[in-house]
């Protein structure tokens, strides 16, 4: 099976509309996994109908049992983030702050301190309207462990391709060059590099590939929005040559993408001319590599 | 006053906002522009000016001293993070996955995991007239972007006084990154675009500046473009918008050379304006 990683460094550069659109092509020959779980929004053109849904529980927070406490202040002392202090004269674990690193509970000498497990989300499995199935995720407000919650949504896709006998996971991938991202590239066969011609494009996206490359994993690149800035599309050209990465497509910039999307559909499915045409035939790269 | 620019969506404009904003407000006053998107900071990008400072930033982490160490396990076991592992006759520091809590460095009976430095950043001060700038970037390769946005905001902290203006640049997202860059801020500005992805991370931010008890502002960029439910649902949920900045292609091809926008259009200069009232008047009625 192979798995495609779409990423983008800097986020708003189409990523996921391109993915989208080559989950379309690939039809009923792939599975879907939409890692970008901080803010997942490919269901949004995917209409899915979910089938099963599993809440995530991830790390541990700290948590006080005022009756055993005995005020020694010692947890307070070894915190490293300062999430215990004195409110109301009695030691608090403030959530936002606890790392979960349970020193806290270690040194209490009343065993009064507990670290219970966090539910950071949950995530999904469901029929999308390409006939195939998708695998999605939705973190909690403010969760922690968004890199662990994205290795769950990948694991469970892989599973579900080798047991439906697909050929090929498409995976949208995390922004940044953070734990998400690392958890999303992790066990890569390709990845896919959407970018724009201007300066934090290029600086992002040099940046993500030194990450790829980090993890040895072949990659390809596209220039969306490419008529922008041809001076700065040129840039990407001599990159992409220079690191040996093979430049799939330019799309120009295109406000059709955006109409598109307020219907709810991916670019291919509204446009049936160059952009089309243009994806279309990335597609049948990806695939074949 | 300290005022971060967030957003669910990458994308939308925040490092835009940013640059903008601190730009034509040291136009007239002293303001410090932070970019606490320290994975991918691109404010620096858009805004020059003389290096003053710069420094290295660490972590601890726990080195393992074989000598006197008698493998009794400990360090495994009071880990939660998997970051020491005992194998055989070793004990194996996992650097990207230690947290630096001390648990495993402190509760060693024979002391044989002392901590020490790893570099994790680097943090850059540059100055430009009434402009501080502050930017820190992560090491590619290091996967927790908590500690350096933490150590970062603490330079600040240090740095200069309170009454005078900061504006961070915030990580995309709502998970921990964002929780570290918003937590201390008395203003949240939401960054968002006029589109069905944008109003859906829009949603996740607002509730998650909600679960921080944080006032917000909306300013929504490409506006024109898309449809209008952003705005509808501000309406519904009396969340104010401070800004409208217009669709425009002409600001992507300026933006994409690296250049700041309101001294060539002045529809943003108008939208930056209405950004700047909205911030004095939130100063005064708090008093800040």
């Amino acid at each position: 099976m192979k798995e495609i990683v779409i990423i983008s460094g800097k986020g708003g550069t189409g990523k996921t509309s391109i993915t989208a659109s080559f989950a379309y092509l690939g039809g009923k020959e792939v599975i879907v996994a939409d890692c970008d779980v901080d803010a997942a929004d490919m269901h949004l053109l995917m209409q899915p109908d979910r089938r099963e849904s599993e809440d995530f529980y991830s790390g541990v927070l700290a948590e006080i049992n005022q009756e055993k406490c005995i005020k020694c202040g010692k947890c307070a002392e070894v915190c490293r983030w300062d999430a215990i202090p004195v409110i109301d004269n009695k030691y608090v674990v403030q959530s936002l702050d606890c790392e979960g690193c349970g020193y806290c509970a270690l040194v209490c000498p009343t065993d009064a301190i507990s670290m219970n497990e966090q539910n950071v989300g949950n995530w999904h499995i469901s029929n999308i309207k390409t006939g195939t199935k998708m695998v999605h995720a939705k973190l909690g407000v403010g969760a922690d462990n968004s890199g662990k919650l994205v290795a769950k949504v990948k694991n469970e896709a892989k599973a579900l391709a080798e047991k439906e006998g697909k050929e090929i996971l498409i995976v949208d991938g995390s922004p940044g060059i953070g734990c998400p991202v690392v958890s999303s590239l992790s066990g890569a066969s390709y990845v896919v590099l959407v970018t724009e011609p201007s300066v934090s494009g290029i600086h992002d996206l040099k940046r993500v590939y030194e990450l790829v490359k980090k993890f040895g994993i072949r990659a390809g690149c596209i220039i969306n929005k490419a008529d922008i800035n041809i001076n700065k599309s040129n840039e990407i050209h001599s990159f992409v040559k220079k690191e040996n990465i093979n430049l799939i497509c330019e799309i120009p910039y295109d406000e059709d993408f955006t109409k598109a999307m307020t219907q709810g559909k991916t670019i291919v499915e509204f446009d049936n001319g160059k952009i089309k045409q243009i994806l279309d035939e990335s597609w049948e790269k990806i695939k074949k590599i | 006053m300290k005022i971060a620019i967030a957003s669910g969506k990458g994308g939308t404009g925040k490092t835009t906002v940013s640059t903008n904003l601190a730009s034509l407000l040291a136009e007239s006053e002293d303001v410090v522009l932070t970019d606490l998107d320290v994975e991918e900071p691109n404010s620096g990008l858009f805004i020059s000016g003389d290096k003053i400072h710069e420094e290295d930033k660490f972590k601890m982490i726990p080195k393992w001293k074989k000598d006197e160490c008698i493998l009794c396990g400990n360090c495994q076991k009071v880990c939660n993070f998997n970051a020491v592992m005992k194998l055989g006759k070793m004990i194996m520091v996992f650097p990207e996955l230690c947290h630096g809590c001390y648990a495993c460095s402190e509760l060693c009976p024979t002391k044989s995991l002392p901590m020490i430095p790893k570099k994790m950043g680097e943090l850059q001060h540059f100055k430009s007239g009434n402009l501080d700038f502050i930017e820190s970037k992560l090491i590619i390769g290091e996967e927790q972007a908590v500690p350096l946005i933490k150590q970062t905001l603490d330079y600040v902290d240090e740095n200069f006084p309170e009454r005078i203006i900061k504006i961070f640049d915030a990580p995309p997202g709502t998970s921990c990154p964002v929780i570290e860059a918003t937590k201390d801020a008395d203003l949240i500005l939401l960054v968002t675009e006029p589109t069905p992805f944008g109003l859906h991370d829009l949603i996740l931010a607002i509730d998650t500046m909600r679960e921080l008890k944080k006032d917000m502002g909306v300013i929504i960029n490409r506006f024109g473009i898309g449809d209008t439910n952003v705005e509808k649902y501000c309406e519904e949920n009396n969340i104010q918008i401070i800004a409208k900045i217009p669709n425009m292609r002409k600001i992507a091809e300026i933006y994409s050379d690296g250049n700041l926008l309101y001294p060539k259009i002045s529809e943003v200069k108008v939208q930056l304006e209405n950004i700047i009232s909205f911030i004095s008047e939130y100063q005064q009625e708090n008093a800040l």
